[in-house]
């Protein structure tokens, strides 16, 4: 009833018409391929609940060398559900990273990145670099063992790049080592600078999708030539969906954080070596067992320096599929793409378990 | 149709129009210029001195330290890695790995100098010898006056 009277209260001050038209006749098509569209939906749900845990935990945060550990063990021991609240952060956080590369793959092989939805691949592509940064960021935040030398070697390869390498390198931690300095601008970076910017570009891919619709592989639109796709409304039918799968995941996310919160490990201390075992986050792994692999030299340049550069490439090169796959942007197959799709998977999975499974050294 | 010339005045009214854009145009891009660069300069982090000290004594005694054995001490601002070997004999490195800054340290069941980040491994003058460390580790150099030992740049 209540509900009723504030919706009458707010049309008769604002014309609700143009929401309630875009919301009643926004549909989503339904074919075996459906599945894929609950990933970003999910993978949104997880940045509010990171949004949400990220704010109650700068309550408590102190961002500097002498404090941030001890700031992160008090909201782990005393401050109460700390420990709920700091492990939900911090498994929302790797959550999220899994949900974004399966929302981004599965668009990636069903084409979905093909014209007219360029803009909406390059948009999602630079949220995809945001979160890995905001990964980065926020894994040195406690100032333990692991994420000091994890932090040290990431802004080292950062600094490997030709030119501006060095500059890049200093830019990042606040100085010539990574020291209490760099935390605190870590945490500038990891609480407003990717927020703003997240918020922004966020927006722009949330209005493109809204604006251009689902994409519907090329294989199916094909098969239903001249036939209308079977759909189902968004509002309620999709959403309620979407809010069982988040109510799932909130469930997982609960016991995770109780049957396994996360660990805060020992102090940062610049001057122990790297314990032995280490490694970083888990999405990370590939790229870091990769450059395991690569010797010290090969031929003239450095080579950690052609691995940085390699990285660089790829990235660039997922960045820029929807220009480069010109087949697809005109409804044809494009089977070059599509392996070189599958390619990029068979890589990060094979060299991230690689990272898990290869003997390691003591 | 005939064309028309374009009369003086139309000439000198372009003109003029020209020019107050211009005007905007770079007073726009001068403030552009005094908002941004003072940014991007706040941003780079100031170069902090480096400690002058230009040796250290370690806060070892001689005996304390066992055969076939290494430990991390601070170097001015960086750890440096003492190695006493199984003949007795002691040398000290910068402990800085050579491929991406990581500390090593050293194995004693192996009797070599070790990084974990990378699995990099040096020999014990130093050498990189496996993994990828692209350089030897920096020498430093060694200075042993009665029971303390004291350590500077090679």
């Amino acid at each position: 009833m209540t509900g009723v009277r504030i919706t009458a209260w707010l049309e008769e001050r604002i014309d609700l018409w143009p929401l309630r038209h875009f919301i009643g006749k926004k549909v989503i098509p339904v074919h075996r391929h459906t599945v894929w569209y609950y990933f970003g939906g999910m993978t949104l749900f997880l940045f509010a609940i990171q949004v949400a845990t990220g704010i109650l935990l700068t309550l408590y945060y102190r961002p500097s060398g002498e404090e941030a550990y001890e700031s992160v063990q008090f909201i782990m021991t005393d401050v109460q559900f700390g420990w709920l609240v700091r492990s939900i952060h911090s498994w929302s956080a790797n959550l999220m990273v899994l949900m974004l590369m399966i929302h981004m793959f599965s668009v990636y092989l069903t084409q979905a990145y093909r014209k007219p939805r360029e803009l909406t691949w390059v948009t999602g592509m630079l949220l995809f670099g945001i979160v890995l940064f905001f990964g980065f960021s926020g894994y040195l935040l406690p100032w333990n063992v692991l994420s000091y030398f994890a932090t040290k070697v990431g802004t080292e390869i950062a600094g490997q790049f030709p030119l501006v390498g060095h500059t890049l390198m200093r830019l990042l931690r606040g100085g010539d080592e990574v020291t209490g300095a760099t935390v605190s601008r870590f945490y500038g970076i990891h609480i407003a600078i990717l927020p703003a910017l997240m918020t922004a570009i966020l927006t722009l891919h949330l209005f493109l999708v809204q604006k251009q619709g689902m994409s519907v592989p090329p294989a199916i639109e094909q098969a239903h030539r001249g036939q209308p796709l079977k759909t189902m409304p968004f509002f309620p039918n999709f959403l309620l969906r979407d809010l069982f799968g988040w109510f799932v995941t909130l469930g997982l996310l609960a016991a995770l954080a109780a049957l396994s919160p996360w660990e805060l490990g020992q102090k940062a201390d610049p001057f122990a070596p790297a314990p032995a075992g280490i490694r970083p986050e888990w999405y990370f792994v590939f790229m870091f067992q990769s450059l395991k692999y690569i010797p010290a030299k090969i031929g003239p340049f450095e080579g950690e320096v052609l691995g940085v550069l390699g990285f660089s490439l790829g990235g660039l090169l997922l960045l820029l599929i929807p220009f480069l796959d010109k087949k697809s942007a005109v409804g044809e197959p494009s089977p070059l793409f599509r392996s070189i799709g599958i390619g990029i998977i068979a890589y990060i999975v094979i060299f991230t378990l690689l990272g898990y499974l290869a003997p390691s050294v003591k | 149709m005939p064309e028309q010339q374009p009369e003086p005045q139309d000439e000198q009214v372009d003109h003029g129009r020209r020019t107050v854009n211009w005007l905007l145009g770079s007073s726009l891009g001068i403030l552009f210029v005094s908002i941004v660069y003072p940014i991007l300069k706040y941003l780079v982090p100031p170069k902090l001195a480096e400690p002058t000290t230009f040796s250290v004594t370690l806060p070892w005694k001689l005996a304390e330290l066992k055969a076939n054995s290494g430990r991390i001490f601070r170097f001015r601002s960086l750890p440096g890695i003492l190695v006493k070997t199984s003949a007795g004999e002691l040398r000290a490195f910068s402990a800085v790995c050579t491929h991406l800054q990581c500390t090593v340290q050293y194995r004693e069941e192996r009797q070599d100098i070790w990084c974990a980040c990378h699995n990099g491994v040096y020999d014990l003058n130093g050498k990189n010898i496996s993994g990828p460390p692209p350089r030897p580790l920096e020498p430093l150099k060694l200075n042993v006056r009665g029971d303390q030992i004291i350590v500077m740049k090679g």
